[in-house]
């Protein structure tokens, strides 16, 4: 069913599940290393692959982590809670079970607040817990590589007790058409919240971010939520917008044609941008979740907790609020920047020397527009915030132009080295000879004798055309202002 | 009195991927159900006033530092594995043909 219609009949209600893989160099209950893309079974040990005699002791920087992203979210800390062990008969884990949180998380209700169409949201935080990573299945056999109707699988357990936190929100309701909005900008804010934070390279492509999304829907004017549905493989941002877009309408056409929905794992699809079914899902009773025997109980000393809430960093939101506050930008503006990523980039150029406004320019305007070209994000283009401060250096000690300097940024794109390098080896320096540019103006007025004429006879508008020749002339190279007042000079005219 | 229903037993033994024969259920739902009523003789002693333990030792806060120590080799780790490929654990198909 289109969007529209299905918005018209029924309202969604959203939850997101987002894992996190913390960025601890060990392993959450052993001292395997974490590196990422390491060889197959490389980082294992007796404890993450579950032999018989070891024992897990939890990494004391992983509970802390887990302890400062819940004060960042503004939720409550534990003063005491244990590890869960849920059971479950996947071979990725080999222990046939995960130690993770169940009834006791180590933090609790909080929120984030997130921009919408200039509107904050308020998503509400349920819970936020810690356990520990699976390892990873590939599926041989059968014709798409997945799990359905392949033969065997085969495991590789480097990344099983990696530590994962899980952020779970509340049921977020009256969203209503904004709801793949609302779920992408939430899924950005706590992004850039973590990134902040230092516990995590928040990696959506490697898997180091990883969200889950929770939809379902009621008709209007009910209050009794439906049946949802839990969409995995939501690997990008624009994943989770149309993942959410796509199961309103999946849903609503079921609902409308008096279906029912199932409670089940959906399957994202990148290509596609549809879901598929999973398994239907275990009831929370089928995973026998009991005390983690081997784990004692975690009771955070307040004062330890108190500290780490003191020592949290300037959080996104407020760093957005003081750099708008400094650089004098509109609300407009200010969430153009935020959605192209360019922020940081911004705020790095300035650091760099350059002036915001200009910095802005350059990243907004030109930057932006190669980046859409190119289908990559502005973070990723290959020039640094330092080379962007370079340029802007180098227009305004006038030595180029805004032409010049586009011309600059690209070659610095292409891999052509440093702006300095760009401007030598393509000879891109403004024309500040004066001889030089005296004799191409003379062959420039030389070769329009009627514009020339015009100027004399006192229309001084005529001198635009006479200008545009002496830059084309020059290739972009001479200055025009310059090059407007020795024409009139030599045409005899008062500028 | 039967706590435990042979639809319970055949529902574990969905989840444990174990196939068992409509005897078998009936014989582990009786063994199961000892099972459980053995350990249900501890409520029986537990009064009011002791509260529910999950651990032996009043400890908490047992950590180990952020640091990484010697993993097994891969050979080491896959020695004790019944099947193995590229490296990996090579385990039989995980789900069925009705998942």
């Amino acid at each position: 069913m289109p969007y529209d219609e299905a918005l018209e009949r029924f309202e969604p209600v959203l939850g997101l599940e987002t894992h996190v893989e913390l960025g601890t160099v060990s392993k959450m209950f052993c001292g395997c290393s974490t590196t990422f893309g390491a060889p197959p079974n490389t980082h294992v040990c007796p404890i993450c692959l579950a032999l018989p005699g070891s024992l897990p002791v939890a990494n004391v920087k992983a509970i802390e982590s887990t302890i400062r992203i819940g004060l960042a979210l503004n939720c409550s800390i534990a003063e005491w809670c244990r590890f869960a062990r849920k059971n479950y008969f996947y071979p990725d884990m080999p222990k046939n079970y995960q130690i993770s949180q169940y009834d006791e998380p180590l933090c609790t209700d909080g929120y984030l607040d997130v921009q919408v169409e200039g509107k904050t949201v308020r998503v509400e935080i349920e819970r936020v817990h810690l356990e520990e990573d699976t390892g990873k299945s590939t599926h041989v056999g059968g014709a798409t590589g997945r799990i359905q109707g392949a033969d065997y699988s085969i495991v590789d357990y480097n990344r099983a007790g990696i530590p994962l936190v899980e952020i779970v929100t509340k049921p977020v309701e009256g969203t209503d058409r904004l709801a793949p909005e609302v779920a992408k900008a939430y899924v950005t804010e706590l992004r850039e919240l973590l990134r902040s934070l230092g516990v995590s390279d928040v990696r959506m492509e490697e898997g180091s971010l990883r969200c889950d999304v929770n939809v379902s829907l009621m008709p209007r004017g009910s209050s009794t939520w439906g049946t949802r549905t839990e969409t995995k493989n939501v690997n990008s941002l624009r994943s989770v917008e149309r993942s959410v877009r796509g199961e309103i309408e999946r849903q609503a056409a079921i609902l409308a044609d008096g279906g029912r929905i199932i409670q089940e794992t959906r399957h994202f699809h990148e290509d596609t941008g549809a879901t598929t079914s999973g398994r239907s899902k275990e009831e929370a009773q089928d995973y026998r979740y009991f005390p983690e025997p081997d784990l004692v109980p975690i009771a955070p000393d307040p004062a330890w907790v108190a500290t780490l809430k003191a020592e949290l960093p300037e959080l996104p939101s407020v760093r957005r609020a003081r750099i708008q506050e400094e650089w004098g930008v509109s609300d407009l503006d200010m969430a153009a920047m935020h959605n192209a990523g360019a922020i940081g980039l911004v705020e790095a150029t300035v650091a760099a020397g350059a002036p915001a406004a200009d910095a802005r320019k350059w990243w907004m305007g030109e930057l932006a527009r190669r980046a859409n070209e190119s289908g990559t994000a502005l973070a990723d283009l290959p020039i640094t915030p330092g080379d962007v401060a370079k340029v802007t250096e180098l227009v305004a000690s006038g030595a180029l132009n805004d032409k010049l300097a586009r011309q600059v940024l690209e070659g610095v794109l292409a891999g052509e080295g440093t702006p300095e390098a760009v401007v030598e080896k393509r000879g891109l320096r403004i024309v500040n000879d004066e001889g030089e540019l005296s004799a191409i103006i003379d062959q420039v007025l030389a070769g329009n004798a009627d514009a020339a004429d015009k100027v004399r006879s006192g229309k001084i508008a005529a001198v635009g055309a006479l200008v545009g020749g002496v830059m084309k002339a020059s290739r972009g190279k001479a200055d025009a202002g310059r090059a407007r007042e020795l024409i009139l000079e030599k045409l005899g005219v008062e500028g | 009195m039967s706590a435990i229903t042979r639809d319970e037993v055949a529902h574990l033994a969905r989840l444990s991927r174990l196939a068992l024969d409509e005897g078998e259920l009936d014989h582990f739902a009786a063994q199961l159900d000892q099972i459980v009523g053995a350990v249900a003789r501890v409520a029986e002693v537990a009064a009011g006033d002791i509260p529910p333990s999950s651990h032996a030792l009043p400890l908490t806060n047992v950590f180990r530092p952020d640091e990484v120590r010697p993993c097994l080799t891969p050979q080491q780790a896959l020695s004790g594995a019944p099947a193995v490929e590229d490296d990996r654990f090579r385990v039989p198909r995980i789900l069925g043909e009705e998942a």
